[in-house]
């Protein structure tokens, strides 16, 4: 049995589609991991997953109970750390988990016990006492995802776990996460928007765009599905007549897109790509703006599925993503 | 001067945004306008007389006739006829009338014989305003009747003896029970307004959401916790208002606990519908905006601070749907009559189907979604 099974899922907004007719599923004990840009309606189909937003139509189930109509049954097997951080400020660190143990109807044992466990897991066993609100952001996102597996759920759902965060902050809560999903057994799905969250921490990853799922796999085998193992960007001071055609018969190139007068080519050997574009630049009297050469990354995979750039991807309002909430 | 129309710009542009913020803005002082321009100050009107004519001749007939005739026109009060002045005066207590004449058993006898008797106004002097009206309009009468003679063309010279019921109630009195009521409401304000929309704007409530509490445990578990904090507030009125204000023993055991069971429905009542008010909204500026609005049409309608008597039709009918209305008697009635539970039934049954009500509307459209 999948630990979340989606079957041609969607959600509107009146007429707008925040996701459209999504299929897949999620084994147990893997980390899954949705990327795309804001508005791409990763949180919409998290909040569908965890009983917050009814689907449109399709189905999907959690942990074999179906979102729709087996409600209790989806939130008791699934831990949630939503996108706004969503712990107490005026209460202790031991305060908000022992709040939400008893919401989970933990017995006083269990839940002493369940809160040092997981306290000291996260590295706050010092701060349970202190209020949430002399905490770091990095401290506060710990401490929700202690928050989130007190009742040791079997599937552990995050939205976002890292956005806002620093990049020391953002190491520390993958390593906690890796650590924490293979001593517990867990199955990990968390939405983001940055490449190198999913790329290190995800076992497969879905990329979504405009509410479609466009492409699913493992990092390795996403970045292998594209032409070329190296991307070249480079910009130009003029462009001469025809010089996407130049690029493209380059040695070793296998793709050239462009966006915004800059060029992006994908190519099987970058260093060889290089020098004989130095060569095709100095012939055609031009110069070169600004070049950079790197292995191919996630953003790659982004550009050849949906045609434009991750980091670059507009924010398209979604009506469920731009509600009113204040971030703290 | 650019960036000091930049901050301007952006200011204004913030106020535009915020429909529920102009409308308040600008309603708010026409609204204080009207309320309070008709709060204060009226002719009080409608007050419950009840009437004993223990004498039943004809004297005493024309005295009753004049006591309508004025009734039916100035409406300064309407007569009630009673036959035993021990229920008369039981009635007086329980705070269903306002008043009592009696017109004594020689009443007539004594006129005829070119005696002075005297008629009795009884009255709760709990409203001031109320029982002054009421002892200048009966003087006033007994004036009228006694210049208009009697038959046969004999000159009448009745008296007027006034009896207040209770001690003397100054005014700081007065405005207790309304500032009890008030603190209770402030309070339901504030935990169950303004705080419940900020959580909810924060995201807190999104975290509960993905538990398996129930939609019930929800509503009861906001609702109760507000009234906990409100019955707090009112408490500390109740004790240390009462003190202040001079209340006659003010720990007396049976009305402290009938003055704090009165708290507890009081705060469930408005818990209960605040929580109806904010169940759909989602902006923290609604509730600020709306805090200085409901202040002003549920308190100052209510008889908190005047008389209900003295209110135009328009406003008694607010006052009618206000449950401040109703707390706010029921609360004068135990702090400064003392009367119990008996004399405040009408009040402790809307309080609670407005409790009721409020809280199955509130039910019905709260979401458990997102």
């Amino acid at each position: 049995m999948l630990d979340v099974d989606i079957e041609d899922l969607s959600k509107y907004f009146g007429s707008f589609c925040a996701v459209d007719r999504m299929t897949f599923g999620v084994k147990h004990g893997e980390v899954f991991g949705l990327l795309g840009p804001n508005g791409a309606g990763k949180s919409t189909l998290i909040r569908m997953l965890t009983t917050l937003v009814v689907p449109t139509s399709g189905h999907a189930r959690v942990n074999g109970f179906d979102v729709a109509r087996e409600a209790d049954g989806v939130r008791k097997s699934i831990g949630v750390i939503p996108q706004a951080m969503t712990s107490d400020l005026d209460l202790t660190a031991i305060e908000n988990m022992t709040i939400f143990a008893k919401l989970y109807g933990l017995s006083p044992q269990r839940r002493k016990a369940a809160i040092h466990e997981l306290l000291q897991a996260v590295d706050l066993l010092d701060w349970g006492d202190k209020p949430v609100k002399t905490f770091s952001g990095g401290m506060r996102r710990r401490l929700e995802i202690a928050r989130g597996l007190v009742h040791e759920p079997r599937i552990f759902i995050l939205d976002e776990p890292t956005t806002g965060l620093d990049p020391v902050s953002r190491v520390a809560v993958w390593e906690m996460l890796d650590r924490l999903r293979r001593e517990r057994d867990l199955t990990v799905m968390l939405s983001t928007h940055y490449m190198d969250e999913a790329d290190k921490l995800c076992d497969r990853i879905a990329i979504v765009d405009h509410g479609k799922l466009v492409a699913l796999d493992s990092p390795l085998k996403l970045k292998t599905s594209i032409p070329g193992t190296n991307s070249v960007e480079v910009s130009f001071s003029s462009l001469p007549a025809d010089w996407q055609r130049t690029l493209a018969a380059l040695p070793e190139v296998a793709s050239v897109k462009v966006d915004e007068g800059v060029f992006r080519l994908s190519t099987n050997n970058g260093p060889r790509t290089v020098v004989a574009l130095l060569d095709a630049v100095h012939a055609a009297g031009i110069s070169i703006a600004s070049l950079s050469v790197q292995s191919t990354t996630l953003d790659d995979v982004f550009v050849h599925y949906t045609g434009r750039q991750l980091r670059d991807a507009a924010h398209r309002a979604n009506p469920a993503e731009s509600r009113f909430i204040i971030r703290r | 001067m650019h960036r000091l129309l930049a901050i301007i710009e952006r200011d204004l542009r913030r106020f535009k945004a915020n429909p529920a913020l102009v409308v308040m803005s600008m309603a708010m002082p026409l609204l204080q306008l009207i309320i309070l321009g008709y709060a204060f100050g009226g002719q009080i009107r409608h007050l419950e007389i009840g009437v004993v004519d223990q004498d039943g001749h004809v004297p005493a007939a024309k005295l009753s006739a004049m006591l309508r005739a004025v009734a039916a026109n100035a409406r300064t009060y309407d007569t009630v006829p009673y036959m035993d002045e021990g229920q008369a005066l039981a009635d007086l207590r329980n705070g269903r009338i306002n008043g009592v004449v009696t017109i004594p058993p020689n009443f007539s006898r004594d006129l005829l014989a070119g005696k002075s008797p005297t008629v009795a106004l009884i009255e709760d002097n709990t409203d001031q305003f109320s029982s002054s009206a009421l002892a200048g309009s009966m003087s006033a009468l007994l004036g009228a009747y006694n210049g208009n003679g009697v038959p046969p063309r004999m000159t009448a010279n009745v008296s007027l003896s006034i009896v207040e019921v209770y001690p003397y109630v100054p005014y700081i009195q007065y405005l207790l029970p309304g500032t009890i009521v008030l603190a209770i409401f402030v309070s339901a304000m504030m935990g169950g307004g303004i705080m419940y929309i900020d959580d909810k704007a924060r995201g807190l409530h999104e975290g509960y959401l993905v538990t398996p509490v129930t939609k019930l445990e929800l509503i009861m578990g906001f609702n109760l916790a507000g009234t906990i904090k409100a019955f707090i507030s009112g408490s500390v009125l109740v004790t240390i208002g009462s003190v202040i204000a001079g209340i006659p023993d003010p720990f007396s055991i049976a009305r402290l606990a009938h003055m704090l069971a009165l708290v507890v429905l009081t705060a469930l009542a408005l818990i209960s519908m605040m929580f109806l008010i904010m169940v759909r909204i989602d902006d923290p500026v609604v509730p600020r905006a709306i805090f200085g609005v409901l202040n002003t049409l549920l308190y100052f309608p209510s008889g908190a601070v005047y008389p209900t008597s003295a209110f135009p039709e328009w406003m008694r009918v607010l006052s009618f749907v206000d449950p401040f209305t109703y707390a706010v008697h029921a609360f004068k009635s135990l702090v400064l009559k003392n009367t119990g539970f008996a004399a405040i039934g009408t009040d402790i049954l809307f309080l609670g189907l407005f409790t009721v009500l409020a809280m199955a509307a509130a039910t019905l459209l709260f979401k458990r979604t997102l």
